[in-house]
């Protein structure tokens, strides 16, 4: 014992390992730029390159992994495209919206995924991820089409929800880029859109980054761009002491830089005041490791759960009629056309799927249940078990490693029950946007000439058929934009006034760290913005926010390129919470379908404010405006017109 | 006994040790390092030795630097859970509890995923 040093303690500072370059520069030229290279930037890039033109995409992770399917993903969700299908797409788009959304929805992203996922698919597989049960492992289940030796989830009579190996999902995205010659920008973080004449609101030119390690800047220069970079994370909840910067939906990249830099560009916005409270505790990185856990959702569904002493917990279908059996679980009740399960909509308000009784905790505080409650695998036959912790749990983001580690610890599902955790929601004022995002056309276009969007940068966006299949799209429609555009024009000003920008932090000896700053703007949101809102509360939060970019954040400082990083990702954060606010006061009626409640409008969704509120900036002016829940127009019509080859 | 020197140290960031990486397996070949998509490693300035986790805190616990590690299954890597998310689980028949990290833990599963 000579010394209480370790391998987590510094003996002496470290040398950044990497050179730095703060404010050297690179131009890169191209014709379709590709803003975050997740599932939807992939199948830009890959779509627009197809077409012979020149693409480059920027990450600020490995493209290989990045993004929020970057590790994992188990469902190919609304995909009543493929083969054994027995649901026709617009029914299939439409029927829910109606049901589960209350008519908010983007019909527009709905339909063309629901239509195109299929093919979207069938691309992942000519690449090599794998989509069917070709080993033969589950010959004969209920779940398994024969003929196409397709794996159906949820729903196994109407069969909309394909099972897959989505581990493989980004490495043979990232392997088809690079064959067809995509020039990939990893590590480099886009900072801000470039416009013609430097002008909010003019044509989108190009973009600026920054190099996560080395701080070098880069300008690129095109003639149209797709943003692809997902949902704000990170707002109202934040703590460096739990798990990835407490993230679930999406990684600690997703901070909403692409939200912010299209709100500069004079980009308009729809759903930002969208957001709804974080029930599932064991998501935000406070409780469980997620899908690690017993559960009967998502990767576990519909496994069945038992109480501490083996009794089984009733389910109950989406309409709230008891159902006895496991088949029951698995496909529409009576006067049902077909289930499916619908994320992003009135959850909680109306359940897609069926589900356990509803009032569980009731029950169990009368005592009729005893916790804790346990996923009751060895309960289910065979089949079930293994497409659970056999594929689901192994294919599912973050759980490969819980198939590993769970098993390396002795757990086998044929034997033992594990224990869910869900119960017990996080923190009051602990929300997350739920799919705030552009607004775009039928060619996935934004308001901004040169400028296209898929995946979650779309309001009303998620899940991975959708990203895939908006994306698809989007570099589609981009391309066919670029092979017509006239040559883009960066003005330098515009340049340079980002490159002060950005390097600002840097130059500063001290000040206020990035973590200090995310947690109060967090705090901010809990407070002001938070389950229940007002006019005067928000006109508050409001301020502390503008107090703050004025004050605090100005003393906002870095040491290294990677502290850089995570300093502008907090600036950008800020401004997405701005955003937030904005719409929320913008919307003076509570509205369930949107999780939003304002205690001085408190009635529900009244007819005059069925529309998406709209948001964009012009000059240092918020635009309020509207559009109409049915501006997608006649879908099959306008799928047709604006689908391109 | 011969006392320790002993220095001021702040307190470590939680949870601070998402990935355990054992020396004797691991070659230094920093593939992790590079897969890495919250940039938590820096290679260690010693070649072939393990990275160095700079930013624990950080870590999304996606596992995509344990499934591009080329001696994962040697052991190089393992992802640790904090202790807050240890998941325990009980065994139908006989009732008997377990937990993830619990000392003399059952004799593993060896049942590849499909
Ligand atoms: C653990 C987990 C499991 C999931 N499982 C399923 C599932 O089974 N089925 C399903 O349908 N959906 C699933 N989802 C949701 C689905 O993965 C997402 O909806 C989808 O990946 C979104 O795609 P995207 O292209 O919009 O965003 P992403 O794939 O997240 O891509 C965004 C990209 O932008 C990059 N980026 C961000 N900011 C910048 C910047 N400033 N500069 C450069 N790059 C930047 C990021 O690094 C990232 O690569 C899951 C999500 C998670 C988190
Ligand atoms: S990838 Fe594996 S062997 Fe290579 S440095 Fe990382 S832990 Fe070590
Ligand atoms: S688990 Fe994911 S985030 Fe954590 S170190 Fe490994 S690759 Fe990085």
């Amino acid at each position: 014992m000579e010394d209480n040093q370790n391998s987590l303690t510094f003996q002496e500072p470290i040398e950044w390992p990497y050179p730095i370059r703060y404010g050297e520069e690179t131009r890169v030229n191209v014709d379709v730029l590709v803003l975050g290279g997740g599932l939807s930037g992939c199948f830009a890039a890959i779509n627009a390159a197809r077409k012979g033109l020149k693409v480059a995409v920027v990450d600020k992770s490995p493209i290989v992994h990045s993004g929020a399917a970057g590790s994992g993903v188990d469902h190919w969700m609304d995909c009543p495209s493929n083969p054994a299908s027995k649901v026709d797409p617009e029914e299939f788009t439409l029927e829910p919206v109606r049901k589960y959304k209350g008519g908010y929805a983007n019909v527009i992203a709905n339909y063309i995924t629901a239509r195109d996922s299929w093919d979207a698919l069938c691309e992942l597989e000519q690449m090599g991820m794998k989509i069917r049960d070709t080993d033969d492992v589950f010959k004969g289940a209920p779940f398994r089409d024969e003929a196409t030796k397709l794996l159906f989830a949820y729903d196994y009579e109407t069969r909309t929800c394909i099972r897959i190996w989505g581990t493989g999902m980004k490495p043979s995205l990232h392997k088809e880029c690079k064959r067809l010659g995509v020039q990939l920008y990893e590590r480099i973080m886009v900072t801000s859109l470039l416009t013609e004449g430097g002008r909010p609101g003019g044509r989108v030119v190009g973009a600026t980054g920054v190099h996560t390690r080395t701080g070098e800047f880069f300008v690129f220069r095109a003639k149209a761009s797709v943003l692809c970079m997902a949902t704000p994370e990170r707002l109202w909840i934040f703590s460096s002491e739990w798990t990835g910067l407490v993230g679930r939906d999406g990684p600690p990249a997703n901070a909403g830089n692409g939200h912010a830099m299209a709100w500069r560009a004079g980009a308009e916005f729809a759903r930002m005041e969208s957001s709804s409270h974080e029930e599932w505790g064991g998501s935000t990185g406070i409780g469980a490791v997620l899908f690690g856990t017993g559960s009967n959702f998502a990767t576990w569904y519909p496994c069945t759960i038992v109480d501490a002493e083996g009794k089984e917990v009733p389910w109950v279908d989406r309409e709230g009629n008891p159902i006895h059996t496991l088949e029951e679980r698995t496909k529409p009740g009576p006067g049902q056309k077909f289930l499916t399960l619908v994320l992003g909509g009135g959850e909680g308000k109306a359940e897609s799927m069926p589900h356990l009784i509803p009032d569980l905790p009731e029950r169990i505080r009368k005592g009729e249940f005893k916790l804790p409650l346990y996923a009751d695998l060895p309960g289910m036959p065979e089949y079930e078990r293994r497409v659970i912790f056999g594929l689901m749990v192994g294919q599912e983001g973050h759980t490969w490693p819980v198939y590993r580690n769970l098993t390396e610890a002795g757990f086998d599902p044929d034997k033992d029950q594990l224990q869910v955790y869900e119960i017990g929601a996080a923190p009051p004022g602990w929300r997350r946007l739920r799919y705030g995002g552009l607004v775009v056309d039928w060619d996935l276009r934004s308001n901004l000439e040169g400028l296209y969007a898929g995946g979650q940068s779309i309001f009303d966006g998620i899940g991975v058929a959708h990203a895939s299949s908006t994306g698809r799209w989007a570099g589609r429609s981009a391309a066919a934009y670029a092979q017509e555009a006239p040559e883009p024009i960066i003005d330098e000003k515009q340049v340079n006034r980002e490159k002060t920008r950005i390097y600002a932090p840097i130059q500063r000896p001290d000040g206020i760290n990035w973590k200090e700053l995310q947690a109060g703007i967090a705090k901010v949101m809990q407070d002001y913005c938070g389950d229940t809102k007002t006019e005067e509360l928000m006109a508050l939060g409001l301020k502390t926010l503008e107090e703050i970019r004025e004050g605090e954040s100005r003393t906002l400082f870095a040491r290294t390129p990677h502290e850089l990083m995570r300093a502008l990702e907090v600036l950008d954060i800020l401004t997405c919470c701005e955003m937030i606010i904005h719409a929320s006061r913008a919307r003076k009626a509570s509205n369930s379908w949107l999780h939003f409640e304002r205690l001085d409008f408190p009635q529900d969704d009244p007819p005059e404010w069925r529309k998406w509120v709209t948001l964009r900036l012009e000059g240092e002016e918020v635009r309020v405006g509207e559009l109409a829940l049915d501006y997608h127009g006649d879908i099959k019509k306008n799928y047709e017109t604006h689908k391109k080859e | 006994m011969t006392q320790p020197k002993v220095y001021a140290q702040p307190n470590l960031i939680t949870p601070n040790r998402p990935v355990i990486i054992d020396p004797e397996v691991c070659t230094g070949c920093n593939l992790c390092v590079e897969i890495c998509p919250s940039d938590v490693y820096i290679p260690n300035p010693q070649k072939g030795k393990p990275p160095i986790i700079l930013y624990p805190e950080e870590c999304w616990y996606c596992g995509c630097c344990l499934m591009e590690c080329p001696l994962h299954d040697k052991g190089a890597n393992k992802l640790n859970w904090p202790l807050m998310q240890r998941m325990r689980w009980k065994r139908k028949e006989t009732g008997e509890h377990f937990r993830f990290g619990m000392p003399n833990p059952p004799p593993p599963n060896k049942r590849p995923m499909v």
